[in-house]
């Protein structure tokens, strides 16, 4: 397969940054998106350019790292996949692919492709986490949860924090990555000790990164590869409240 | 106060008020209906007194009075929050995307609230200066002639309806949209909440739209 690349370019956070027009030919159908960048790298090494700069890391799908907006959407047209996980086949031959990174004041562009994800890391450091004693691990039902808890916050614990709900909203609102972090670990009885100032912390970091509020489109539900639920954001507005307003 | 002073500088604070000034004016949306109804009333001399009587007391009745000093907060924050918001949100993203298809993963009238509020605003400045000022500070008593004879403006009246259109886009997500910033849209009632929601801004807009296509069309005022 053929395709037309339009592809970020941009040395530093600095520079102002445009779009090159690449080509790239004889593309096997069951190429991955990555590797379809990684062959056109090797062509740009060889004809002594830079190559484009990605993110990525376990092409797997798990980890969240690779962060593309592909004609238009995040990790491109394909639903609940990561860029990774997007093969050639999905476009149509000789098919003009425009590859921009993500757009968010919050997280801004290293160079190409990349941006700075680290108001996420911040954000968990405010509070996306249970203090727990350390020590040999407890019995496995001496808590008891119940199962449709035990089932919320597993569903929201597979966000793996890649960033496409700030990439797709009109806002770049981050609201349901921390939606699902405070969901997460709220729901669990372990977690309910520090709810309160969890997501007073978490809401108040995520304001101060510059973040933008949830409009209630939806789109991050739509483009989030994990297929996070908005159910996640009523149950953060709703822990948000109780907190703020007790 | 503290907390009041964290809890409104917060951007899930902002939205609340938000929801919480929009739904308090649909109660004013719903009130206002009621009274514009009897301008449908076949019987045109009765139509005129009750509604003359009507707009009398609406403005000049000390309790209303004072229940308009809430209508015109309830406005004033809801204006107030949303433009904040909405410079907020701009904000964010100060790169714009190249690319953007935006109607794969969202409905067109859940993302142009902005431009929706603002041509029911500048109706809303109009209306208030064709109608209120005059009933409230100009001492017009027939209130009923006033109102009928602008109905029958082709352009007045087809703005009218517009503005209602655009009321209607914009209550159909906003309502749902004040449950979900409440907490509210969970599994169980989901459905329900979005059902009233497009029951309000169906039913709501549609019968503020006919009374100036029925005078419009010549079917009342006769």
């Amino acid at each position: 397969m053929n395709f037309k690349l339009k592809i970020w370019r941009q040395k530093n956070s600095k520079d102002k940054g445009r779009f090159v027009d690449y080509t790239i030919e004889n593309v096997a159908d069951d190429t991955s998106f990555l590797e379809m960048l990684d062959i056109l790298n090797e062509k740009l090494i060889a004809n002594n350019e830079d190559p484009v700069a990605f993110d990525h890391d376990c092409r797997e799908g798990i980890c969240g790292t690779c962060s593309l907006h592909i004609n238009g959407r995040p990790h491109g047209p394909k639903p609940k996949v990561t860029a990774c996980q997007l093969f050639m086949r999905t476009f149509r031959d000789g098919e003009q692919i425009t590859i921009e990174p993500w757009r968010a004041k919050s997280f801004p562009v290293i160079r190409d492709l990349i941006t700075d994800r680290g108001a996420f890391e911040r954000i968990i450091q405010a509070g996306g986490f249970i203090s727990a004693s350390t020590g040999s691990a407890p019995d496995g039902n001496a808590i008891p949860i119940p199962k449709a808890d035990a089932e919320w916050a597993m569903d929201a614990a597979a966000c793996i924090g890649c960033g496409a709900c700030v990439a797709a909203c009109k806002n770049a609102s981050a609201m349901l990555f921390v939606s699902a972090k405070v969901a997460h670990l709220g729901k669990l009885p372990q977690g309910k000790v520090e709810a309160k100032k969890r997501v007073l912390n978490m809401i108040a970091q995520m304001d101060k990164e510059g973040f933008g509020s949830c409009t209630n489109t939806y789109a991050c539900e739509a483009e989030c590869p994990k297929g996070i639920s908005v159910a996640n954001i009523a149950y953060l507005n709703r822990e948000f409240l109780k907190a703020g307003l007790s | 106060m503290g907390w009041l002073f964290r809890f409104l500088s917060s951007s899930i604070g902002q939205k609340f008020i938000s929801g919480l000034t929009g739904l308090f004016l649909i109660s004013f949306l719903l009130v206002h209906l009621a009274g514009n109804l009897q301008l449908l009333n076949t019987d045109v001399e009765a139509a005129k007194t009750s509604f003359n009587a009507y707009s009398h007391f609406m403005s000049t009745n000390p309790i209303i009075r004072i229940l308009e000093i809430g209508l015109v907060l309830g406005f004033a924050l809801h204006i107030f929050y949303g433009l904040k918001l909405y410079f907020a949100n701009k904000a964010a993203r100060p790169v714009a995307y190249a690319t953007r298809d935006a109607n794969a993963n969202s409905k067109w009238t859940s993302r142009s609230m902005f431009l929706s509020g603002s041509i029911i605003l500048a109706f809303l400045i109009l209306h208030l200066l064709n109608f209120f000022v005059k009933a409230r500070f100009g001492g017009e008593e027939d209130m009923y002639t006033l109102v009928v004879e602008a109905f029958k403006l082709p352009y007045y009246s087809i703005f009218y309806v517009i503005a209602m259109i655009l009321l209607g886009l914009h209550l159909n997500h906003g309502f749902q949209s004040a449950f979900q910033t409440f907490g509210l849209l969970g599994k169980k009632y989901a459905s329900v909440i979005k059902g009233a929601g497009v029951a309000v801004a169906v039913i709501i807009p549609l019968l503020y739209a006919i009374i100036p296509l029925y005078f419009l069309l010549g079917i009342g005022g006769k």
